[in-house]
C-alpha cells in the first residue's frame, strides 16, 4: 500500500508541477462552459429590426412597441420607402424588416384583416426563422387580444407549453453535453498522455523492472484524475446552475454517482487507448479524434440523433457520451430518479467492463 | 551458481536478427562489460536479461531464475539503469531518489551506506530538479536510483554515454567500490578505451560476440606488428596509406594514425616507405579497438 501511494504522490506532483497541465484541466471546464453558455448561443437577444410603416396609424404603433416591448428586438430604423430596404439588409446590421401596408388599421376593423409583411436576413437561416417565428407570435397575440374585446371568430388557439424547459433556454442543452465532454477529455486524455509519457521517457522501462504491478501502477496513474475529474463535474454542474440558471430537478447524489461511474468508464477507456500509443502525441490524437468530435457530434450533445440517417444513428449507440448526456438531462431537467435511467447507467457499467478488460489484456508487463 | 547464464540467445524483431547465438557466463561481484558500436544489440541483451524482452531462442538465467518464467522475482533483486537515465525531471533529486525507494519498499536511511559516496556528490543539489542537472550528476542520481534497494545484479545500459570525461573517470572507480559490497555489474558501453577497467570483456558486433576475455587477455591475441603515424596532415596520410599496397588495416586514433602493415614486408621495406613519404612513426601497443577492428 505504502508502494501505491509513493505512486500516487509522484503523479499529483507532475500535474501541480506543470502550469500548462494545470490549466488544461482547471481553466478548460471554465472556458467551455463560458464560451459555449455566451458565444455559442441560439437564444434571440437584442435583434436588430427595422419598420417600414405605410400607414402610421395607432396600431401598427401598438403592434411595434409591442414587439421592443418582448425584449428580443431592438427599433434601430424607421424606413421611409421600399427602396431602402435592400441597402438596410446590405449594411449587415438588420436582421427583420417588419412592413405594415396602408390605412393598415382602418383595413383591420373594417375589412377584418390588415396587411403585414416580415422580410428577414436568412444568410444566417436558423436566426432568421427564429426572428420570424417570434415574431408571427407576437402579432399573433396582438391580433386575438384584440379579438378578445370583440368576443367574435370562433379560432382555435392552441396553448404550447415546453415542457422541462419552457424559455427553450439553450444552456438545458449544452450543459449536459460539456459534462459530458470535459469528464471524458479530462479522463481520458490526460490517462493516456500521462501513461504515454512513461513510455516515451524510459521510465515506463523502470517501472516495469521493480516490485510494482501493473495495477499499481494504473490505480496510481488514475487515482489523481479520479479526483480532479470529479472536481470538474461539480464546478460545471454549479456553473450551469448558477451562472445559467439550469435547475436541478433530481437528485444531486445520484447525478454525482453517474458522474463517477462515467469517469471511470473514460479512465478506463484512456488506460486503454495508452496500451495501444507509444507516445504522447499518437495518445493526444487518439483522444482527441476518438473522443472529441464523436462526443460533439455523435451523442446528441449539439445535433439531435432523431435526425440522423439510420446508419448514424446505429453508430451513436457506441457513443459512450450519449448514454450519460440522457442521464444528465433526466437528472436535470426532468428530476427522474435511477428508475428511469437505469439501462443507460447499465450501457456505462458495461463499456466500463469492457475497457478495463482490454487494458488488462492489452497490458505489457515486457517491452515489445 | 552464476549470476547471469546466456544460452544460446536470439532475438528477431519482424525480419532482422538483433541478436544471434550468444552465449556468455557472468561471475559473482564481477565487472562485465559489453563493448561494441551502436546496434550491435548490447541494449536488447540487457532488455532480455533483465526480463523486458522474451529471447526468439535460447534461454537466460539470472540470479539462478529463468528470465521468462521467474520473472518476478528477477525484477524485485536487480538494478537497471536504461540508456535514457529513467529519472522524472520535473521532481527534485532527492524526490526522484525518494520514489524508486518507495516503490521497493525501502527507505534512502536504510541503504543509505551503499550509495553515500555516490549521493553524496549530488546531495549539494537535492532540492533541484533532475531536469535541470548536468550530464555526469544526472548519471550519478540515476546510479543511486538504482542502487537504492540494494540489488544483488545491477545492469548499467551506456551509463557513461553523453557525460563528460572527468565525471566518466569518477563513475567507474564508483563501480569498482560497489564492486567490493559484492554487486555483480554488467554494464554496456561504445566506448573501447573503457573496457580496460571491466574485469572480463565481450566484443559485440551485429548481434553477434566476436570474443569475451579479459582486457589484458584480448589485447594479447592481437598478432600484428602495430606502428603509431604522426604525420603533419592526418587526413592526407591516412588516404596514403589506405590506398598503399603493403597496408594491411590504418585507422586514425586520436592524433595519431594506428597502422598495420601486412605479414609479408621486412622491417626495412616499411622504414624506406615511411621515409619516401615523410611520415614519422614508431612501434606501439595494441588496445582494445584496434582488436576490435581487426575482429570485424
Amino acid at each position: 500500500m505504502k508502494r501505491f501511494w509513493g505512486f500516487v504522490i509522484k503523479e499529483f506532483k507532475h500535474i501541480f508541477r506543470d502550469y500548462r497541465t494545470m490549466i488544461i484541466l482547471f481553466g478548460m471546464p471554465v472556458a467551455q462552459i463560458l464560451i459555449f453558455g455566451f458565444v455559442i448561443t441560439n437564444d434571440i437577444k437584442d435583434a436588430e429590426i427595422a419598420v417600414l410603416d405605410h400607414s402610421k396609424d395607432q396600431t401598427t404603433h401598438e403592434i411595434v412597441n409591442k414587439l421592443t416591448a418582448s425584449g428580443y428586438f431592438i427599433l434601430k430604423d424607421n424606413l421611409e420607402s421600399e427602396k431602402e430596404i435592400e441597402p438596410t439588409f446590405q449594411s449587415g446590421k438588420i436582421k427583420q424588416v417588419i412592413i405594415f401596408g396602408n390605412d393598415f388599421g382602418k383595413k383591420l376593423v373594417s375589412e377584418g384583416s390588415a396587411d403585414i409583411q416580415i422580410i428577414a436576413d436568412a444568410s444566417d437561416p436558423n436566426t432568421a426563422n427564429l426572428l420570424v417565428n417570434y415574431t408571427s407570435a407576437i402579432i399573433r397575440d396582438y391580433t386575438m387580444s384584440l379579438n378578445a374585446e370583440k368576443t367574435m371568430n370562433a379560432t382555435i388557439v392552441p396553448e404550447v407549453r415546453m415542457l422541462f424547459n419552457q424559455s427553450l433556454d439553450g444552456a438545458y442543452m449544452f450543459i449536459p453535453g460539456i459534462i459530458a465532454l470535459i469528464l471524458i477529455l479530462v479522463s481520458a486524455m490526460m490517462t493516456s498522455i500521462t501513461i504515454a509519457r512513461e513510455k516515451e521517457m524510459g521510465t515506463m522501462e523502470v517501472l516495469l523492472i521493480s516490485p510494482l504491478r501493473p495495477t499499481h501502477i494504473i490505480m496510481g496513474k488514475v487515482a489523481p484524475y479520479i479526483v480532479i475529474a470529479f472536481i470538474n463535474a461539480i464546478t460545471v454542474i454549479f456553473m450551469g446552475f448558477f451562472v445559467f440558471k439550469v435547475p436541478l430537478e433530481g437528485s444531486l447524489a445520484l447525478l454525482l454517482i453517474e458522474s463517477l461511474l462515467y469517469i471511470f468508464m473514460s479512465l478506463s477507456l484512456g488506460i486503454f487507448i495508452s496500451t495501444k500509443s507509444n507516445s504522447q502525441q499518437v495518445a493526444m490524437f487518439i483522444s482527441m479524434f476518438a473522443l472529441m468530435l464523436p462526443t460533439v457530434l455523435l451523442s446528441g450533445f449539439i445535433f439531435p440523433i432523431e435526425n440522423m440517417p439510420g446508419w448514424l444513428q446505429a453508430i451513436t449507440y457506441i457513443m459512450p457520451p450519449r448514454y450519460f448526456i440522457d442521464i444528465v438531462k433526466n437528472i436535470l431537467l426532468k428530476g427522474t430518479g435511477l428508475a428511469f435511467v437505469w439501462k443507460e447507467t447499465l450501457a456505462i457499467l458495461g463499456f466500463t467492463v469492457l475497457f478495463i478488460a482490454l487494458s488488462v489484456k492489452n497490458f505489457k508487463i515486457r517491452l515489445e | 551458481m552464476k549470476p547471469v547464464i546466456a544460452e544460446n540467445i536470439s532475438k528477431h524483431f519482424k525480419s532482422t536478427a538483433a541478436l544471434q547465438h550468444i552465449s556468455f557466463e557472468v561471475d559473482k561481484a564481477e565487472i562485465f562489460g559489453l563493448i561494441g558500436p551502436d546496434g550491435a544489440g548490447k541494449t536488447t541483451l540487457f532488455r532480455i536479461l533483465n526480463t523486458l524482452l522474451i529471447p526468439t531462442e535460447g534461454t537466460a538465467s539470472v540470479l539462478g531464475q529463468d528470465t521468462i518464467r521467474d520473472y518476478k522475482y528477477i525484477r524485485h533483486h536487480v538494478g537497471y539503469m536504461p540508456g535514457r537515465f529513467s529519472l522524472y525531471e520535473d521532481l527534485s533529486v532527492e524526490e526522484n531518489l525518494n520514489f524508486y525507494a518507495t516503490i521497493f519498499q525501502t527507505s534512502i536511511e536504510e541503504n543509505y551506506s551503499l550509495i553515500e559516496k555516490i549521493y553524496k556528490q549530488i546531495e549539494a543539489f537535492k532540492d533541484r530538479k533532475a531536469g535541470n542537472l548536468s550530464g555526469g550528476m544526472k548519471q550519478k542520481l540515476a546510479l543511486s536510483c538504482a542502487l537504492i534497494h540494494k540489488p544483488k545484479l545491477l545492469f548499467l545500459d551506456e551509463p557513461t554515454t553523453g557525460v563528460d570525461a572527468v565525471s566518466r573517470k569518477e563513475f567507474w572507480s564508483m563501480l569498482k567500490d560497489l564492486k567490493q559490497h559484492g554487486i555483480t555489474i554488467l554494464v554496456s558501453t561504445p566506448y573501447m578505451d573503457e573496457a580496460e577497467q571491466c574485469d572480463r570483456v565481450a566484443l559485440m558486433q551485429s548481434g553477434h560476440i566476436m570474443d569475451i576475455d579479459k582486457p589484458a587477455g584480448i589485447v594479447s591475441k592481437f598478432n600484428h606488428r602495430l606502428f603509431a603515424v604522426y604525420p603533419e596532415n592526418i587526413y592526407e596520410a591516412l588516404q596514403l596509406l589506405k590506398t598503399s599496397p603493403i597496408t594491411h588495416t590504418a585507422q586514425i586514433f586520436g592524433q595519431s594514425i594506428h597502422w598495420v602493415p601486412k605479414e609479408n614486408f621486412s622491417e626495412a621495406e616499411i622504414l624506406n616507405f615511411m621515409h619516401s613519404n615523410n611520415l614519422n612513426y614508431k612501434v606501439d601497443s595494441p588496445n582494445i579497438e584496434d582488436c576490435f577492428m581487426e575482429m570485424m
